[in-house]
């Protein structure tokens, strides 16, 4: 607690009879990089309007330093928001545009000359002070919108899916100038995003959230390599999920082969998910595998070919990954090293794959 | 879709306002600028001076009428602007309502209120106070205007400050803005072009009515507009001098236009864009 | 604040609906009095409806805000789409030229069409003001709303389903009754309905243009209402009123209707 900038306590919310949070807990430390990351609809830009005040939770507290600000409307909290379309004010210039929330404090014209001059130099936009914001190209309205943001001085920023709008490559640059943002000023960034590659990249904690409830709480690393259920593995990367059962510590059954692993500490006999990465399949000689399928296609993705393996029994073919290609129609042989082999509690909520792209409740 | 080949389409659009919209501007022209045997002549616009004390209590009225306007329809359209889904509509119906009932009628109606023994009076007549002369006045004159003229400017207001995107206040609200911040410093410059439509909407009506002065000011004080009538079909009937002084009205309106477009542009560059 | 916006609006509204409410309930008073209540009658509506006068007005006025309507739908309609397709500058032009109507106060426009057809007349003998001229003038401004309530529709109408309906082997005069039309429908009949209403509550153009043979009724009102003098007039606005009312609800629960639709389609966009 006494770590935390941010804590949710118990935050429910719902719209129109319809539940977008379900008890959320979260705590949010000073200085960190995170990253609320789900589909559409998971309630992600919700917790991030309860933390800027525009969303008020049904139950629950909202703790600010360690103070309750469930009552503090949006104007009186230190923090500032980067928003989904970046909300330039038209009539005001780029200048103006920064200059806004230190004109309403009351700043003298020289300090605000000053930290405009600054904040344009952090965005790398130096010299466009005079310009309309109707001029400038999306990318760089993303800028201003941070530059006006931090000019406020706010000891958390909030970004609400700030690059959604920009083009791949745009988008990778600003990831970068994001990262080193937050580096060189040492605030809490809240980054809400649905790319989950963008998660991996920037953050430092990522929060994955599906239906209103916190699936996994994690560093990029960890959730990437020890997703603690079938929705987190899904969501995160590519991965074959199939049904498997635990025979004993280190001793995993699916797709009709026995594996050894690494995970321990299940029932005899349970029930589990076996999450392979596409990339962390293997394969080798028929004669030599433990389990076998018939490769239905095969694309070239650049780096490696993409393959779709039909394995005999089970419900989904297997995707995988791997730098020769096989030819369609031939049968191959697979196996998976140990510690590629992810066991998980069985996952009965949906999969990220099955949503329903809906944003109208996050609005 | 299929460019130039629907183009002959809006020809006999062209044709019509060719016939019925510049070529009689073009006959208007060409009355002010001869005398009744058809000779060029500059005596029509020279003549307008005499007329000079009509055209600026025209402009005057037409001026107070629109400030009313503005004040009080400003914060109407305001609250319609805020109000949720079929509550706005029903509130923008009401406005538009009285508009569209025949405004000879909405004026009748008025001078029976404002009459010596009108409604207006006997109600005042109940609390001690008067009879006021109202009709007949400049007062009711003005009255006139803001009343029928009224939605002209609520519903331009309206509908720009319905497009001020929600989050550009909640971006002003963010960075520190409380109500009064957020009014004056982001919905207020954003409804500039609104006030500048509501403004030429009921200017334009307003200087140049003969209806409203007729019926309410009693036709003492004269208006441009009771003028040209007066030229036209009353009793005074000089197409010449009428058409001067329609041409004045026109340049009149064109240049007050011309005038609020450079100040909505030097001010507001890309406000129509939020 | 809330309640002192509330207040200040119902105040407004008061302003704006008193005069209206005045002249309901006055023209069910049994008396010439405008400001006395001496019980009530229906004979102002019976004598309104014995007032020949005021009937053929009526017709009149019915007949030209038809006939305007439906003239100036065909002609606006067919310029709004002509109008896309031609090359900006052009447009621009067409469009300022759309603009002169709506902008230029309609006294001016009135005198400009009376001289018009006063020059006609005099050197061909045709045009003698009157129902032609009346209409003429109502279709010149009733065009420019026609035009300026189907431009938003064609502009939001995804331009690939003409050139889809095409390619799918619909001749293009058929695609385009098919697929173009029933999208711009909702602005084509809005618009129908907007020169309709405007052509029937025109006083000041008809003013000018009518002559004595064609006095619609809004000119006959004025001339009611120069001489002062009987309750049928308050009787004949009621009923006024409440037909503007009824096209009113119509036209407005078609907006309704169609901006929930667009709400629908955002989200399913969404």
């Amino acid at each position: 607690m006494s770590n935390s900038v941010i804590s949710l306590k118990d935050i429910s919310v719902s719209f129109d009879g319809e539940s977008i949070l379900k008890n959320l807990n979260l705590d949010i430390d000073y200085g960190t990089f995170v990253t609320l990351l789900g589909p559409s609809g998971c309630g992600k830009t919700t917790t991030l309007r309860i933390i800027g005040g525009f969303v008020e939770p049904d139950s629950g507290d909202v703790f600010f330093s360690g103070e309750r600000i469930n009552d503090l409307p949006p104007h009186k909290r230190e923090l500032n928001t980067v928003f989904q379309r970046y909300s330039l004010f038209p009539h005001l210039n780029v200048y103006e545009n920064i200059a806004f929330g230190m004109r309403i404090k009351g700043k003298s014209e020289s300090e605000i000359k000053d930290k405009v001059t600054a904040m344009l130099r952090l965005v790398a936009l130096g010299g466009y002070e005079k310009r309309s914001v109707s001029t400038l190209s999306g990318g760089q309205q993303q800028r201003i919108a941070i530059a006006r943001a931090l000019a406020n001085d706010p000891k958390v920023l909030l970004l609400d899916e700030p690059l959604g709008a920009l083009d791949l490559k745009l988008r990778k640059e600003m990831q970068v100038e994001l990262k080193r943002i937050q580096q060189k000023l040492g605030i809490t960034f809240v980054y809400v995003t649905h790319d989950q590659e963008e998660a991996l990249s920037m953050s430092d904690i990522i929060v994955v959230m599906n239906h209103g409830e916190i699936q996994q709480i994690g560093t990029p690393v960890d959730i990437y390599n020890e997703p603690e259920n079938g929705f987190v593995a899904d969501f995160i990367g590519e991965s074959n999920i199939v049904d498997g059962i635990m025979h004993d510590d280190y001793d995993v059954e699916f797709c009709g082969a026995r594996l050894k692993c690494v995970d321990s500490g299940f029932a005899k006999g349970e029930e589990i998910d076996v999450v392979i990465r596409p990339e962390d399949v293997v394969v080798i000689p028929v004669t030599d595998a433990k389990f076998c399928g018939t490769v239905l296609s095969s694309t070239f993705k650049g780096v490696h070919y993409e393959m779709i393996v039909e394995i005999p029994n089970q419900d989904e073919d297997w995707l995988i990954q791997s730098t020769v290609s096989q030819e369609v129609g031939r049968e191959i042989g697979m196996t998976v090293e140990p510690e590629n082999i992810h066991i998980m509690k069985k996952y009965t909520g949906d999969y990220a794959g099955d949503e329903e792209y809906a944003d109208s409740a996050e609005g | 879709m299929a460019k130039k080949k629907n183009s002959w389409l809006a020809a006999p659009f062209g044709v019509w306002m060719a016939f019925f919209t510049l070529i009689p501007l073009g006959v208007v022209v060409y009355f002010a600028l001869t005398d009744s045997a058809g000779a060029f002549t500059f005596d029509n616009l020279l003549g307008i001076g005499q007329h000079a004390g009509t055209l600026l209590r025209s402009i005057w009225l037409g001026a107070i009428a629109t400030v009313l306007c503005l004040i009080l329809g400003y914060p109407v359209a305001y609250s319609i602007s805020r109000a949720k889904g079929v509550s706005q509509q029903t509130m923008v119906m009401l406005i538009m309502l009285p508009q569209w009932m025949n405004f000879l009628l909405r004026t009748y109606a008025w001078m029976t209120l404002l009459e010596n023994n009108g409604l207006i009076n006997k109600f005042l007549g109940l609390i001690g106070i008067g009879p006021l002369s109202m009709i007949n006045t400049s007062g009711a004159v003005v009255l006139g205007m803001v009343y029928n003229f009224l939605p002209f400017m609520i519903l331009p207001l309206y509908s720009v400050m319905t497009k001020i995107d929600k989050h550009t206040i909640e971006a002003a609200q963010d960075l520190g803005a409380n109500g009064l911040n957020v009014f004056r410093r982001v919905i207020l410059p954003l409804s500039v072009p609104g006030i500048i439509t509501g403004i030429t909407m009921v200017f334009v009506p307003a200087v140049s009515t003969f209806v409203i002065s007729k019926l309410l000011g009693g036709g003492k004080d004269m208006l441009i507009g009771d003028l040209i009538e007066m030229l036209f079909a009353g009793t005074a009937v000089n197409y010449n001098v009428g058409s001067a002084l329609s041409l004045v009205l026109m340049i009149l309106i064109v240049v007050c236009m011309a005038v609020m477009n450079k100040f909505d542009d030097g001010e507001e560059t890309g406000a129509l864009i939020a | 604040m809330k309640t002192l916006s509330k207040i200040y609006n119902i105040l407004i509204f008061l302003f704006l609906y008193a005069p209206i409410v005045v002249m309901i309930i006055f023209s069910f008073n049994d008396s010439k009095s405008r400001t006395v209540w001496k019980g009530f009658t229906t004979k102002w509506y019976a004598e309104l409806f014995g007032d020949q006068a005021i009937l053929d007005a009526l017709l009149l006025s019915f007949i030209i805000a038809i006939l305007a309507a439906i003239i100036s739908t065909v002609i606006g309609a067919a310029a709004a789409i002509g109008l896309k397709s031609m090359n900006v500058k052009l447009r621009n032009f067409m469009m300022s030229l759309n603009n002169i109507p709506m902008v230029n106060p309609e006294i001016v426009t009135g005198v400009s069409l009376m001289l018009l057809f006063v020059v006609v007349y005099r050197t061909t003998g045709l045009l003698q003001p009157g129902f032609g001229t009346v209409l003429l003038s109502h279709i010149t401004f009733c065009v420019p709303y026609v035009i300026l309530s189907i431009m938003p529709k064609l502009r939001q109408m995804n331009p690939y389903i003409y050139e889809a309906a095409q390619d799918l082997g619909c001749p293009p005069a058929r695609a385009f009754m098919k697929v173009v039309v029933p999208e711009i429908m909702p602005g084509i009949i809005t618009g129908m309905m907007m020169a309709f209403t405007l052509s029937l509550d025109d006083f000041i153009i008809s003013y000018f243009t009518s002559g004595s043979s064609a006095q619609t009724l809004p000119v006959v009102i004025y001339s009611m209402t120069r001489k002062r003098v009987s309750p049928k007039i308050n009787a004949l606005s009621t009923i006024l009123f409440l037909i503007v009312l009824f096209l009113l609800v119509i036209i407005n629960f078609r907006q309704i209707r169609d901006s929930a639709k667009e709400r629908e389609k955002e989200q399913v966009k969404g």
